[in-house]
């Protein structure tokens, strides 16, 4: 075999390497990423888009309104700053790892409370805590409803809901 | 501009993980015709037939993570795929060098042990459906562990090379303290979550850094006396190193505090002097380690120095493969071949390597913070950290960046207990990334109403 031939295998190896190393990078990327930034302003064609990439989003939604919230965040507590959307779903918060909201807090319960939807709008319950949960002054019992801008305090967590 | 911020289902990747993984069978294939064609001058004939064991072996595993496991991390698999197939390249490549053929070569006995070590990666991938019921065996896993690590002191003992490491059973030779690792990342991992809260709040400031109470620091010095205690009964300088580097970092992942590293190189070091002074053995391995070339050290220990000029024969782009001369260090195809492949591959090749290595750490660390379990956080780091600590103590004792002592680097050295050892840690891994990935069940109000269930607690 030519000398040609064996150059070419041998430098075609650490070439094959180095690909090898880079597609694994590339795949990483998508871990880097981890959130996708999307624009709000052009809503036109976002909603066109939102109805084609994502089909599970069938259920009619109410008109975008300013006083539904669509996210909780964390604004004081250990966990200052965490985001996270409101699912149809429902959130619930606790300490249990189960929760879609783990609060690292002394004072809340393994299942503390939960934000649910009603037809309505969204709720805030109670779910049976030792220390309670408050909306402004009031201690939680039935669902309470809630809207943007409403402050829930779990133990020395306080969580908003934004918009 | 108003922005929105939504996250992502993450992908199962199986196809990218498919692909990937025939690229990395493609590299091996590649590998095996150069080093045929380095020996004999021609594509060797049965390159498909032992290429296709070791791609078979690799579709299992891909099979069963689709069956099983469809969310773990799509990189693990094709990576552990790769060095594996490098390693046995490079042995069986040695195998020729030293005129055995693959019949009779350390290389078919690698591969058989891969499809051991796979076989058992299986099993566990099928049979341990959550990480968390490993918790449940915190105590027992880390008396077994105690009890691997003792197993060379017994009767069934073996020594070679002066190292005390091996338990004999027939013909078979096995290195329990490998299967230790899995085990006392296990124990460390479930000890550490139950106690880490007062570990990392209770005790004394001082120089700013909170040190902990001595009644806590109790496990510390057990796993410190444990690890000197294998180092003085059994010459095994590298298990030490990685239990203690293993339990020091899980330490500091489970607590956030700095002390603990502080007081453990403190504690290593002060270890370290002490058996200095009074183990010959350990004054040459430093001999060798700080004056490789003296006329002493090329006696003591002349490997370290043979394999360092075999990299350095190697240069920037290497021998090629099966066109170096690695078989001029003793025992190229264990300890040394790093120093065989950086040889034959070079700087540009070896360090392909490296990054491989450091990407199978990536994931590790990156399926840790993705879970929600601290038990499974901490198993995912140590896990992690056991392959981390192998690759620098390794690489590090062949290029004197550290003394040299006799680890394994995980998935290329020829050895069937850390070959072993190292699938089922990929397996457990898998199981985790799996879980951390694995999007969250979307959270049922129905079942909220449901009266409780009783569970009995055991």
């Amino acid at each position: 075999m030519s000398e040609l031939t064996v150059t070419v295998l041998r430098l075609g190896l650490l070439v094959l390497l180095w690909v090898f190393v880079m597609s694994i990078a590339s795949v990483l990327r998508t871990d880097l990423f981890g959130t996708r930034v999307v624009n709000r302003r052009p809503a036109a064609p976002k909603k066109a888009n939102r109805a084609a990439a994502a089909p599970e989003a069938t259920t009619p939604r109410p008109q975008r309104n300013p006083r539904v919230p669509t996210q909780i965040v964390l604004t004081t507590g250990p966990l200052t700053g965490t985001s996270l959307p409101l699912r149809d779903s429902g959130v619930l918060i606790g300490r249990n790892p189960e929760c879609t909201l783990v609060l690292d807090d002394e004072f809340a319960s393994g299942r503390h409370a939960r934000i649910l939807r009603a037809e309505d709008g969204w709720y805030v319950e109670d779910l049976g805590s030792t220390n309670g949960t408050f909306v402004g002054q009031y201690r939680v019992g039935d669902p309470v409803p809630v809207e943007t801008g409403t402050a829930i305090r779990i133990g020395r967590t306080v969580i908003e809901l934004r918009n | 501009m108003r922005r929105a911020i939504t996250t992502i289902t993450p992908a199962r990747g199986r196809n990218v993980e498919l692909v990937l993984t025939a690229l990395a069978i493609g590299v091996v294939i590649l590998a095996y015709v150069n080093v045929s064609v380095a020996e004999s001058g021609e594509v060797p004939p049965d390159l498909l037939g032992h290429t296709g064991i070791l791609a078979g072996i690799a579709l299992a595993v891909h099979l069963v993570l689709r069956w099983r496991a469809s969310y773990a991390d799509p990189i693990i698999l094709p990576i552990a795929t790769l060095l594996n197939g490098i390693g046995l390249v490079m042995i069986h490549r040695l195998d020729l060098a030293a005129g055995r053929d693959f019949s009779s070569g350390l290389a078919l006995r690698q591969l058989i042990w891969t499809g051991l070590g796979v076989g058992i990666a299986l099993v566990v991938l099928v049979a341990l459906r959550d990480h968390r019921v490993l918790r449940r065996y915190t105590y027992t896993a880390g008396l077994a562990a105690l009890v691997f690590i003792a197993l060379p002191l017994t009767p069934l003992g073996h020594s070679v090379y002066g190292a005390k490491i091996w338990i004999k059973l027939g013909a078979f030779t096995f290195q329990p303290a490998e299967i230790a690792k899995i085990l006392l990342a296990i124990f460390f991992a479930g000890y550490l979550v139950q106690t880490r809260d007062m570990l990392a709040l209770a005790g004394r400031k001082v120089l700013g850094m909170t040190f902990p109470r001595g009644r806590d620091l109790g496990p510390l010095v057990i796993a410190w006396l444990a690890a000197a205690m294998v180092l003085v009964l059994e010459n095994d300088f590298g298990t030490t190193l990685l239990i203690f580097g293993l339990f020091v970092a899980m330490l500091y992942v489970a607590t956030e505090r700095i002390s603990w590293v502080v007081l453990g190189l403190g504690l290593a070091a002060g270890g370290a002097l002490i058996v200095h002074q009074f183990a010959s053995h350990v004054q040459t391995r430093v001999l060798c380690w700080t004056d490789t070339f003296s006329e002493e050290g090329m006696q003591q220990c002349g490997q370290l120095a043979t394999g360092i000029m075999g990299m350095a024969a190697g240069g920037i782009s290497g021998t090629g493969l099966g066109r170096g001369r690695p078989w001029l260090t003793p025992l190229p195809e264990s300890d040394f071949i790093f120093t065989s492949l950086a040889e034959e591959l070079g700087l540009i090749g070896i360090f392909a390597i490296i990054m491989l290595y450091a990407l199978l750490v990536e994931r590790g660390m990156r399926s840790a913070i993705g879970l929600r379990d601290g038990f499974g956080k901490l198993l995912a780091t140590g896990l992690t950290f056991v392959l981390a600590i192998q690759v620098f103590v390794v690489i590090g004792g062949v290029t004197r960046v550290i003394p040299l002592t006799g680890l394994t680097l995980p998935f290329v050295a020829y050895g069937g207990s850390s070959l072993l050892t190292n699938w089922t840690l990929i397996a457990i891994l898998l199981r985790i990334s799996d879980h951390a990935r694995r999007p969250e069940p979307e959270f049922d109000p129905a079942s909220m109403d449901a009266p409780t269930q009783v569970v009995k607690a055991r």
